[in-house]
């Protein structure tokens, strides 16, 4: 039974880190219709960056703030820079841009940082708290982090008038146009919040993992699994289908087909719910009137 | 007086198509003027060049500045405010909330709210339905929406297009009747699009008639209202 609510406790850990990218990928999907398949590898950019920092000398709070705002920023910058260009070009082109982006990073990154593993620093005590054995310390500060950020993000979206124009222009953006919404900057914010949130899974997940270029492409297969659980357009049904995918691949792992075939359980749930049910859990059918 | 909104030579175009050849009018402020048409005459498209929704040529000046090169959400802070046809409502979110919207633009976070007061005292089925996902209100509810969300803006100038489209007849009289109280008390100019002739005909001070793209006639709603062979031959009644 210790192993089965260790293999929970530890799911819901990494079920969080998916739930942070699968709302990235979910945010950018919203206002795109794009899914960004270089979400994780920008996520792990974002990493080392962070990694850089705190090599320099920096405190590790100060290097997280610093590198959710550099990722914020270059989220902005790639989303006016390179996106904007091909926004009304045909559907794969966009994908290839996506995958070019995703492969430029990997490379950069590989380059600048060489391939060698790093270790990443946990901001949290090592001490487990309150003799809670069955999930680590780092992993209980990383579940507080990701529901933090989910709680900013849907206060940010749900009460804020800039949260209203952003899901205004990225539902209807000619009707937003004609209320004097600046659509194309609502994109360029969405692509800064959703590479922000990278970030901060990925120095969540950096200390279980270790620091290599290819950290993410494992998480990115998680979380947009999960994105489709959830429903790729409900930001609620990400959140939900991370934790349930990452409970749900620990349990199938420990249990049924052994951790060496964990990942396929991601890929079998794309397929699936591509075939049974495409909108996903809470993929949302909405009775409009003409 | 300076028009409030004028065309010189508008061509306007749909890909390679060219829909409008040379529409020339003007607008005063605070006038009401409609734009009578069949299907296909340009009406609409007419809207959408004013709004810069689409690519156009010649030249467009909304009191007294060009506006044919700048894009629509520069348009729409200038003061025109656009109904579109299908009224363009935020499906996904609450009536207040498209209200709010409505008012984006604007600094006074009071005057806001006050103005979304005066709209439900315009049309008090939206303070009903208020916290209801707009995308659930009845046709003529979501027309008055469209119109509320336009005047949040604080217009000089209001684009409305077929208000009256799929409305039960009561209904479109009261949004006729909403739209003169507007264009009195708000001392808002609109530029009307109608298929129903009759009721535009009513509300109206000055009519452009448009055919394939060109204007044929243009004069007094009073004088076309009473001109028979005018109203047979394109107006059908």
């Amino acid at each position: 039974m210790n192993i089965f609510w260790e293999q929970v406790g530890s799911g819901l850990v990494t079920g969080g880190i998916y739930a942070s990218v699968a709302l990235a990928l979910v945010m950018i999907y919203q206002a795109t219709h794009q899914v960004n398949f270089a979400q994780g590898e920008m996520a792990m950019f974002s990493t080392y960056i962070a990694w850089s920092m705190i090599h320099a000398g920096l405190p590790y709070w100060v290097a997280f703030v610093l590198t959710v705002l550099i990722s914020f920023v270059g989220g902005v910058v790639i989303e006016r820079v390179i996106i904007r260009p091909v926004e009304n070009a045909p559907v794969l082109s966009v994908v290839v841009v996506f995958i070019g982006l995703l492969v430029i990073f990997n490379s950069l990154a590989g380059w600048i940082y060489t391939y060698t593993i790093k270790s990443f620093p946990s901001p949290f005590p090592s001490q487990p708290l309150f003799g809670f054995r069955y999930v680590s310390p780092h992993g209980i500060g990383a579940i507080g982090v990701t529901l933090v950020v989910l709680v900013l993000l849907y206060a940010f979206f749900r009460f804020t008038p800039l949260g209203l124009a952003m899901r205004a222009a990225a539902q209807n953006p000619a009707s937003a146009r004609l209320v004097g919404i600046r659509v194309g900057w609502m994109l360029a914010l969405g692509w800064g919040l959703a590479a922000a949130v990278g970030a901060v899974a990925g120095m969540m997940v950096a200390p279980i993992v270790y620091l290599d270029p290819n950290m993410m492409s494992g998480v990115l297969l998680y979380a947009f699994a999960a994105a489709l659980l959830g429903g790729i357009d409900s930001p609620g049904g990400a959140v939900l289908g991370g934790f349930i995918v990452g409970v749900l691949e620990n349990l199938v792992g420990a249990y049924v087909i052994g951790n060496d075939l964990k990942l396929s359980l991601a890929l079998v749930l794309i397929v699936g719910v591509l075939i049974v049910k495409p909108a996903g859990l809470f993929g949302k059918t909405l009775v409009t009137r003409v | 007086m300076a028009a409030l909104l004028s065309a010189a030579k508008l061509e306007a175009f749909y890909g390679p198509t060219q829909v409008l050849h040379g529409l020339s009018f003007d607008m005063q402020e605070g006038s009401i003027t409609t734009l009578l048409g069949a299907n296909g005459a340009g009406k609409t498209t007419t809207l959408r060049a004013v709004c810069a929704m689409i690519r156009t040529r010649g030249e467009i000046s909304f009191d007294g500045q060009r506006i044919d090169a700048r894009g629509t959400e520069d348009i729409v802070r200038l003061g025109i405010a656009h109904v579109p046809d299908g009224r363009g409502t935020f499906v996904h979110l609450s009536t207040e909330e498209n209200l709010r919207l409505g008012g984006y633009t604007r600094r006074d976070r009071h005057a806001v709210a006050a103005d979304i007061e005066r709209m439900y005292e315009y049309f008090p089925r939206l303070r009903e339905r208020r916290r209801q996902q707009a995308g659930t209100l009845s046709g003529g509810e979501q027309q008055m929406l469209a119109i509320a969300r336009a005047l949040m803006l604080k217009p000089r100038l209001l684009l409305l297009d077929e208000p009256s489209f799929g409305l039960a007849p009561l209904i479109v009289g009261q949004i006729f009747d909403i739209m003169r109280t507007i264009n009195q008390k708000e001392k808002v100019a609109i530029l009307l699009v109608e298929q129903n002739a009759a009721m535009a005909l009513e509300l109206a001070d000055h009519v452009y008639l448009l055919e394939t793209g060109r204007i044929v006639i243009s004069g007094d709603a009073e004088a076309i209202r009473n001109d028979d062979s005018v109203r047979r031959s394109y107006l059908g009644y």
